[in-house]
């Protein structure tokens, strides 16, 4: 019997208009587009540079940080008042004020203090341009001193130098794309894998079709397996094209095994297409089976540490987080791809995934009826 | 009387004893009892809203009876709802095949649903579209067929596995007097196959083709026999005059 339903799946999917295309399209565009714009260098920032000793040293200073390529000079200030008017028209985002006497202050060996302000409407931004800003012009200070010791004007103990070395783990050059794409293809899995099936059984329902199977004696296990199982092979085919594009385009190779991936997809489609499985029982239209969708993929992508990590989230945000199968299968895709973690160092997310399964699945039975 | 249904189950294909359904306060489907005979055609008429559409949906396991029982071939239709669907057709108002399957795949899929053998549908399904003047249709998509040919073809469906009873929901709505008159012919050729006909219809020309009528107002079956004895009963010339007088005692608003 389910070979019946299969051939009627698959002959749907193919002569469907809209969705063979959007299941070529939609990974193609994420993939190969979002790693690319979605990313969290900043570049080009706007500087405001308030000039009060006009010296070598002052000059000197201001062309190191034009040349570390993440600044523009855009705006020159005789005071910092007219520097924070260019913020207000949104003319720079970062303020340099060197003070007066800066040159005189290094050579006498006296301290002296240059003043960041960064414009904090983006946080983010203001907050990275500060730092990067904070260790140019410590690299100065470091660039400078032997000349200063040089010159016999001030001595060596004087100036306690204390250097910070800081290395990033497993992704050392900070790159952003190596990030981002494990985590697109969980989003791509959860949005195909997940509400695809889910909303083909509204669409039948809507149709009236789905009354027409109820009055047969299909079970409804058959019925629901024919529903997904086109969509879990199309799942796997996505996560081989997701990590051939992540290898050909971006050299990204997962750190661990293959085989540990397509272990974790096969759960993690499990339990989404179970959560789309619950929706299509509740939903009694299109309209309404999308919107539940979105309610759902809206909550889920902000609270799974794509943007932003769910370490530095409130107390009662990180427990809602835990209930949120994108999350704990975002953490396993990135751990995969970048630490290596194998199946037993993740058993943790394996277990909370296994266990979203069996829940979400349950339910889709439970809430199934082909009465009423 | 338990044992009376069940020994005179074999030439009854539908028996309904105080066969009711309530949604809340609301009472759709008013203790009706009633029986259909094997090879019968049985029109089952009533106003809009008189509790038609529940009733079918609850003899074919659509709907879950709130009281009083119901045997669709043999089987109860509270306890055994999985085994009546396998031994009955369907056919509902809206149409129900898939718009965006051939005939032929249609017709195989549902053929397969009830546990045909491939073979057996190859066979039946060149003798149906040879049946229907369908050959040229057979590899159309059935959304690029004009109504008439989509009601001939879901009725040809619903019959496929050769069920033992068949309930066709207002099966002729919208569609043209000549093929209404074809699926008429239809219906008469599945009686003679032994296959019992349940139907609804809003048509009085059509409930005069019924071997008996019932006409249900406001979720009551109110009168039920031959339409000869019914029009004799009311004193009336036509159908059409029969259900007038019955339909106008309803209290229920048309919905």
């Amino acid at each position: 019997m389910i070979k019946y339903l299969l051939k009627k799946e698959f002959k749907q999917l193919v002569r469907n208009p809209f969705v063979p295309r959007m299941l070529a399209g939609f990974p193609l565009m994420v993939l190969l587009i979002l790693p690319w714009a979605a990313s969290y260098e900043i570049k080009n920032l706007n500087l405001s540079v308030v000039d009060n000793d006009h010296s070598t040293y002052s000059r000197k200073l201001t062309e190191k940080v034009i040349s570390s390529g993440y600044f523009r000079l855009t705006n020159e200030s005789p005071n910092f008042q007219q520097a924070l008017e260019s913020i207000e028209k949104n003319e720079s985002d970062i303020i340099l004020e060197i003070p007066p006497h800066f040159e005189e202050d290094l050579n006498t060996g006296q301290k002296t203090k240059v003043l960041i302000a960064p414009n904090a409407v983006n946080g983010m931004k203001g907050g990275i341009g500060m730092t990067y800003l904070a260790n140019i012009v410590t690299n100065f200070n470091a660039d400078i001193l032997p000349s200063l010791m040089s010159a016999g004007t001030t001595s060596a103990v004087a100036i306690p130098q204390i250097e910070v070395n800081s290395s990033f783990r497993f992704n050392p050059h900070l790159n952003y794309r190596v990030y981002m794409v494990p985590a697109l293809i969980v989003l791509i899995l959860t949005l195909l894998c997940g509400f695809l099936p889910g909303v083909s059984i509204v669409m039948e329902k809507e149709i009236g079709t789905m009354e027409q199977i109820n009055v047969s004696p299909v079970p409804k296990g058959a019925f629901i397996l024919a529903k997904l199982i086109p969509f879990w092979i199309i799942g796997f085919l996505i996560l081989t094209v997701g990590e051939i594009i992540a290898w050909a385009v971006y050299g990204l190779v997962p750190a661990g095994h293959y085989y540990t991936l397509y272990f974790f997809a096969a759960i993690y489609i499990v339990v989404v297409s179970g959560l789309g499985l619950v929706i299509s029982n509740y939903a009694q239209t299109m309209q309404q089976a999308i919107f539940i969708v979105f309610f759902f993929m809206l909550i889920f992508i902000m609270l799974s540490g794509l943007y932003t990590p769910i370490e530095s989230m409130p107390e009662w945000a990180k427990w809602i987080a835990a209930f949120n199968p994108l999350k704990h299968f975002m953490v396993v895709m990135r751990s995969v791809f970048l630490k290596g973690s194998g199946i037993f160092d993740l058993y943790k997310e394996m277990l909370a995934l296994l266990g979203f399964a069996v829940f979400f699945n349950s339910w889709a039975i439970m809430s199934y009826r082909k009465k009423n | 009387m338990q044992q009376q249904i069940s020994t005179s189950a074999i030439d009854k294909v539908i028996v309904a004893d105080k066969l009711t359904k309530k949604f809340g306060n609301f009472t759709a489907v008013d203790h009706i009892s009633f029986e259909v005979k094997r090879g019968e055609i049985f029109g089952f008429l009533g106003a809009n809203g008189a509790g038609k559409t529940t009733a079918m949906r609850m003899l074919c396991g659509l709907s879950i009876p709130t009281g009083g029982t119901g045997l669709v071939a043999g089987f109860d239709i509270s306890k055994d709802s999985e085994q009546v669907k396998k031994h009955i057709g369907y056919m509902s108002q809206k149409f129900s095949l898939y718009d965006d399957l051939k005939v032929w795949e249609n017709i195989e899929l549902f053929g397969g649903i009830y546990g045909m053998k491939e073979h057996e549908i190859k066979a039946k399904t060149d003798k149906l579209m040879h049946l229907l003047h369908f050959e040229k249709e057979r590899d159309k998509l059935v959304g690029e067929l004009p109504l008439g040919f989509k009601q001939k073809l879901a009725f040809s469906v619903s019959i496929f596995h050769t069920p033992q009873v068949v309930f066709l929901d207002e099966p002729t709505g919208g569609v043209d007097p000549i093929t209404r008159r074809q699926f008429w012919e239809l219906i008469y050729d599945a009686t003679a196959r032994g296959i019992t006909v349940f139907v609804t219809t809003h048509y009085m020309d059509e409930a005069e083709y019924c071997n008996r009528v019932s006409i249900m107002v406001d979720g009551k079956i109110e009168a039920l026999d031959t339409p000869k004895k019914l029009k004799e009963q009311f004193g009336a010339s036509s159908m059409d005059e029969v259900f007038h007088q019955l339909a106008r005692k309803a209290k229920r608003i048309d919905s």
